[in-house]
C-alpha cells in the first residue's frame, strides 16, 4: 500500500514488528547463544547473554558422545531420499495433470490431498506389522518410502500448481517453429518447469526433515535421523543445557537457512495453491 | 490439443503416483478396520497366525466408554481450539503489521517465520529445558528477577505450556499465509473509505477482514488437520500427563504402551473418522478453487 507515512508512524510500526520479531526469535537465539557456553555459564543466574568465555566445546562433545554424525547422515538420506523419490513418481503424474487434463483430473487431484488427512496414529499398528513382515523396521530405506508417501500428495499438488502456470502457447509456437516432441520437453518445457520443481523439492526436503511421528515410531538405533536423536535428550542426565543447545543447533541450522529460501513456496505448497 | 495417444499415455504417467498413494491408502485403513474387530494382545498370547477372535463392536464401545476417552477429547478440543484461537488472532494482526512500510522488512520477516523451521522435537525440548525448567529456565530467571515464585509449567500449568509451544510453531505459518492475503488487498478500495471519514477499526471490520475470510478459513482447516494428530510436542515434554493426552495420545498408549491393538485399532477409527469430517471442509474450499 503506497501511501503517505508519517516518520513517527514508521518509527512505531518498525519498533513494534523488531520487538515482536525478536521476541519470536528468542528461544533459537537463546539456544544458538547456549551452545557456546560452558555448562555451569548455561544456568548461571542472572543469565549471561553476550559476556562469557565462548566455547565450542560442546560440539566437540555431542559429536563424541553420541556419534551425531550418524543421526545427520541419516537425516540427509531420509529427509533426501524421500524428496527425491517422490519427485520422479510425481513429476509425470503432475505433468499429465496439467498438459493433458480430464474430467477427473480434479477428483483425483482431491482424492489424492485427501490421503494427506489420514491420522498416522490411526494406521501406526498395521505400518509397523508390514515393517516387521517386510524387515524394514529401523531401516532407512522404510522411512524414505514412508515419508516419501506422505508427501506425495503435497509434491504432485505443488508441480501440479507450477506446471499449470506454463502457457500452452508457447507449445504451440515451438510446434511452428519445427521442433519436435523431444526438443519441445528438452528445450522449451524443462527449463520453464525446473524453478517451480527446485521449490518443490526444497520445502519437501524441509517438511521430511522435520516429521517427527514415522521417524519417533520406526527407528531404534541404526536409522534414527535427528529428530528421534535430539528425543533421546528429553531424559536429562545432570547439567545438559549447553550440549542440548549445541544439539539442537545443529539440527535445525541447515534447515532454518533452506526455509529462509523457501518463505514464497511454503505458502503455496502448504494451502495446496488455495492461496497465491 | 488431447489427442486418443497422449490421454492414454497421459494414464501411464498418472499411474504410479495413484497405485502408491491407494496402497498407502488402502491396505493400512484395512488392515486397522480388521483389527477394529478382533481381540488383538499380543502380550497375552494373541497372534496373526494363531488366529484372532472376533469381537464385533466391543472395542469401538470399550474405547468410547473407558474413563480416558472424554477426558482426552476434551483434552484435544482445547489443545487445537487454543492454539487456533492465538495463532489466527495473532496472525491477523502480525501481518498487517508486517504489511506497513517498516525498516528491515525483510529481517523482521525472517525473525517472524524461523520458528516455522524448527523441528517438533527441538522446539518442544528447548521450551521444555531453557525457557521453561522451573530452576533454569529463562522465564525462571524473569519470575525470580521480578521476585515472583517460578512457575513449574509444564506441570502446573501443562495445558497453557504446550498450547504455547504449538502456537509458537504455527504462528508463523497464520501470519505468512494472511500476510499473502493482506497484500492482495486492493488499497484503492481502503483509501476510497479512508477519504470518506470510516475509522481504522471500521476500516478493518467491514473491508480487511471479509477479504481475509477466505485465507482465515484456510488456514483453519490446514491448522486442524496437522494439530489433530500433534505427537512430537506432548511425547517428548508431558508424555501425556498432566492432563494433557490428546486422542492421538492415547491412541499412540493403548497401542504401544499397552499393547492393546484392538482397541488402539477402533481408537485409530475414531480418529479417521474426526480428520475427515474437517477434511471434508478443507477439500470443498480447495476444489472450488480448482475451477476458478
Amino acid at each position: 500500500m503506497a501511501r503517505a507515512i508519517t516518520p513517527r508512524r514508521k518509527i512505531l510500526t518498525s519498533g513494534l514488528a523488531w520487538a515482536i520479531g525478536i521476541l519470536l526469535f528468542f528461544p533459537i537465539y537463546w539456544t544458538i547463544l547456549t551452545s557456546f557456553k560452558t555448562e555451569a555459564q548455561a544456568i548461571n543466574d542472572p543469565p549471561l547473554f553476550f559476556f562469557f568465555d565462548w566455547t565450542l566445546e560442546n560440539y566437540a562433545v555431542v559429536q563424541d558422545r553420541s556419534d551425531y554424525m550418524r543421526f545427520l547422515w541419516n537425516s540427509v538420506i531420509i529427509a533426501g531420499g524421500s524428496t527425491l523419490l517422490g519427485i520422479l513418481v510425481a513429476v509425470p503424474a503432475a505433468w499429465s495433470m496439467a498438459f493433458v487434463p480430464s474430467k477427473r483430473t480434479k477428483d483425483i487431484l482431491l482424492w489424492m490431498l485427501s490421503t494427506k488427512m489420514l491420522p498416522a496414529v490411526g494406521v501406526l499398528y498395521p505400518i509397523s506389522l508390514i515393517f516387521v513382515e517386510f524387515n524394514l523396521l529401523d531401516t532407512r530405506i522404510g522411512l524414505v518410502v514412508v515419508l516419501m508417501l506422505i508427501n506425495l500428495p503435497i509434491i504432485v499438488w505443488m508441480l501440479y500448481t507450477y506446471f499449470k502456470e506454463i502457457p500452452g502457447e508457447i507449445l504451440e509456437a515451438a510446434r511452428m517453429d519445427g521442433a519436435g516432441l523431444r526438443e519441445e520437453i528438452l528445450y522449451v518445457l524443462t527449463p520453464m518447469a525446473i524453478p517451480g520443481i527446485a521449490s518443490t523439492i526444497l520445502l519437501n526436503f524441509i517438511l521430511a526433515w522435520n516429521e517427527a511421528f514415522w521417524t519417533l515410531n520406526l527407528t531404534a538405533a541404526g536409522a534414527a535421523p535427528l529428530t528421534a536423536f535430539i528425543a533421546s535428550y528429553s531424559s536429562p542426565e545432570g547439567l545438559f543445557f549447553a550440549k542440548l543447545s549445541a544439539a539442537s543447533t545443529m539440527a535445525i541450522a541447515p534447515i532454518l537457512i533452506l526455509g529462509w529460501f523457501s518463505q514464497k513456496q511454503l505458502v503455496r505448497g502448504l494451502t495446496f495453491g488455495a492461496v497465491k | 490439443m488431447a489427442t486418443k495417444a497422449s490421454r492414454s499415455a497421459a494414464r501411464i504417467m498418472m499411474a504410479p503416483a495413484v497405485i502408491l498413494l491407494l496402497g498407502w491408502m488402502l491396505v493400512p485403513l484395512t488392515l486397522t478396520l480388521f483389527f477394529s474387530f478382533k481381540k488383538y494382545l499380543p502380550m497375552r498370547g494373541d497372534s496373526l497366525e494363531g488366529g484372532l477372535d472376533w469381537v464385533g463392536f466391543e472395542n469401538y464401545g470399550r474405547f468410547i466408554s473407558s474413563s480416558s476417552f472424554w477426558p482426552s477429547v476434551q483434552t484435544t478440543l482445547i489443545m487445537v481450539g487454543g492454539v487456533l484461537l492465538i495463532t489466527v488472532v495473532l496472525g491477523v494482526l502480525l501481518a498487517l503489521l508486517l504489511d506497513q512500510p517498516i525498516w528491515g522488512q525483510g529481517v523482521v520477516r525472517i525473525l517472524v517465520i524461523a520458528p516455522f523451521f524448527v523441528m517438533p522435537t527441538v522446539s518442544a525440548l528447548v521450551w521444555k529445558n531453557m525457557l521453561m525448567d522451573p530452576v533454569n529456565g529463562i522465564l525462571a530467571h524473569l519470575w525470580r528477577f521480578f521476585g515472583a515464585e517460578p512457575v513449574s509449567w509444564l506441570s502446573d500449568a501443562s495445558m497453557q505450556s504446550i498450547i504455547l509451544i504449538v502456537s509458537w510453531q504455527w504462528l508463523p505459518f497464520a501470519t505468512l499465509i494472511l500476510l499473502t492475503a493482506v497484500q492482495s488487498l486492493d488499497s484503492e478500495q481502503l483509501e476510497a473509505a479512508e477519504m470518506d471519514g470510516a475509522p481504522p477499526l471500521k476500516r478493518f471490520w467491514h473491508i480487511v477482514l471479509p477479504h481475509l475470510s477466505r485465507a482465515i478459513t484456510i488456514v483453519i482447516l490446514i491448522q486442524t488437520i496437522f494439530l489433530l494428530s500433534i505427537f512430537a510436542e506432548i511425547f517428548v515434554t508431558t508424555g501425556g500427563a498432566f492432563g494433557t493426552r490428546t486422542l492421538t495420545y492415547l491412541i499412540f498408549q493403548r497401542v504401544v504402551d499397552s499393547q492393546n491393538i484392538g482397541l488402539g485399532s477402533a481408537g485409530g477409527v475414531y480418529a479417521i473418522i474426526l480428520a475427515n469430517i474437517v477434511a471434508i471442509f478443507l477439500m470443498r474450499i480447495v476444489g472450488k478453487n480448482l475451477d476458478a
